[in-house]
């Protein structure tokens, strides 16, 4: 166990390749109950949350979900978080856990006549269900990705997001706090695989998720970090004019995927030669050799360059290639 | 996968988790079963070169898992003689068998009295209850 973020974490039970695997060919579940969760309610909820997060929340009918991004005014990256619509004056945001505060703080600040912020983390439980048969485990209806829906484990209510941290299909299930531990028993007894922090780090690399704090911060602005996707630049919103300039005149720096060509393992705050730093790194299990994010400059962030990582004093050859690092094959 | 906890009473132990197994002026070197646990699957061994000098108390490679990175200590000096090339291929083979397949290097001793002073069995199952 490992604090985190003010909770005590699980880094492994069985150990991280075989819950790596779990994950990739069947089934894992991960306790996620420290992400925090905001409720965003009133008339002008959809009016802050239009004014203070990248992506465009005009695009939501109720069910659906959408990753965005809280922005400061220089573009840089306050959170990123998954939006959910619960009906047009009514939102439920979850955030990372190490940004709770800073987030509901971001907002709350913020608020309009006509919106009100609700930190209400504590009264939830959230265990994401994450593998090619989570869903059929669960004995859940198919649904598509980035929607959620009212449903039910083995008689304990949830709010059923079809969203996740993986790369696999999927489902995160959101309940009462106090239902929690029963619902963990009742996931578990469905057959999925328990994992911890370490294979929920290492399958989000392996799918180039980046991780709030390592690969973006608050001074990595979002077309830097190849989350221009997740800005509706065509919007206004906090630091919205910043990302505009940054995307016209081509960001100095590129936040890329890279695989090592020998072996090595590379690590968060690995420099690398001729400029950039590794902001996330580590062994995948599915691809059997070392990964990762880094910073590099944008001449030299084209997939297929050489690039070499000074792995505690030892050059380790690397090359950059295209997002994701890893692709599930899709089922027909 | 992991073998389970022992710590055999032919070899020789260092007190920084390390194992030899000393025969006549050569030695060949691990972890023990508690320094694998600790770190959990190995994903790389970084060797040293055959014919590097290796000195007692002195890191002459590193292991690493998904989780960290650790220092290989040696427990006697001595002179590289070959390289475990299985374990750099399939670093797990030390979480499997961390006193058979799962050497690391063999050393020709620089100083066989060393020997001496490293720990029996006893003595280091002394150090891991305390550690």
């Amino acid at each position: 166990m490992v604090p985190f973020a003010g909770w005590e974490m699980p880094v492994q039970y069985e150990g991280v390749i075989p819950e790596v695997r779990a994950v990739r060919g069947d089934c894992g579940v991960f306790d996620v109950s420290h992400m925090g969760e905001l409720e965003v309610e009133g008339p002008r909820a959809a009016d802050l949350l239009q004014a203070t997060l990248s992506n465009d929340l005009a695009r939501l009918a109720p069910g659906d979900a959408q990753y965005t991004l809280l922005t400061n005014e220089h573009g840089g990256i306050v959170d990123d978080l998954i939006v959910y619509k619960l009906d047009k004056f009514r939102y439920l945001l979850i955030v990372n856990a190490s940004n709770r505060e800073a987030a509901f703080g971001w907002l709350k600040e913020r608020e309009l006549p006509g919106s009100d912020v609700r930190d209400v983390s504590d009264e939830y439980a959230l265990l994401a269900v994450q593998g090619p048969r989570a869903i059929e485990r669960l004995g859940l209806p198919p649904a598509k990705a980035f929607t959620f829906a009212e449903g039910e484990i083995d008689g304990i209510q949830c709010m059923v997001n079809r969203t996740g941290y993986t790369g696999e299909d999927g489902c995160e299930l959101l309940t009462m706090a106090e239902d929690g531990a029963q619902l963990w028993d009742r996931v578990l007894a469905r057959g999925a695989v328990p994992c911890g922090l370490g294979a929920r780090d290492t399958l989000r690399l392996e799918v180039c998720y980046p991780l709030h704090g390592n690969d973006i911060t608050p001074e990595t602005d979002a077309i830097s970090a190849a989350l221009a996707w997740a800005c509706a630049l065509d919007k206004e919103f906090t630091g919205a004019n910043e990302l505009r300039e940054i995307k016209a005149r081509g960001p100095a720096r590129r936040l890329v995927p890279f695989v090592m060509e020998e072996k090595a393992v590379p690590r968060h705050g690995m420099a690398v030669d001729g400029g950039g730093e590794v902001t996330s790194g580590t062994h995948s299990p599915t691809l059997d050799r070392g990964i990762g994010l880094a910073y590099l400059l944008s001449e030299r962030a084209a997939p297929d360059t050489e690039i070499s990582i000074d792995v505690r004093g030892r050059p380790r050859r690397a090359r950059v290639v295209k997002r994701p690092i890893y692709k599930r094959e899709e089922s027909s | 996968m992991a073998a389970t906890e022992t710590y055999p009473d032919d070899l020789k132990y260092h007190k920084e988790h390390d194992w030899a197994r000393i025969v006549g002026d050569e030695a060949v070197l691990g972890i023990t079963w508690f320094a694998q646990d600790a770190l959990g699957e190995l994903v790389h061994y970084e060797p040293p070169n055959v014919g590097d000098t290796v000195t007692r108390d002195s890191s002459y490679g590193e292991v690493e898992s998904v989780k960290a990175v650790s220092d290989v200590i040696a427990p006697v000096s001595g002179e590289v003689l070959e390289v475990n090339q299985k374990i750099v291929d399939e670093p797990e083979t030390v979480n499997a068998d961390p006193y058979g397949e799962g050497w690391l290097v063999r050393v020709r001793l620089s100083d066989p009295s060393e020997a001496d002073s490293l720990l029996d069995v006893e003595a280091y199952k002394q150090v891991v209850a305390e550690s």
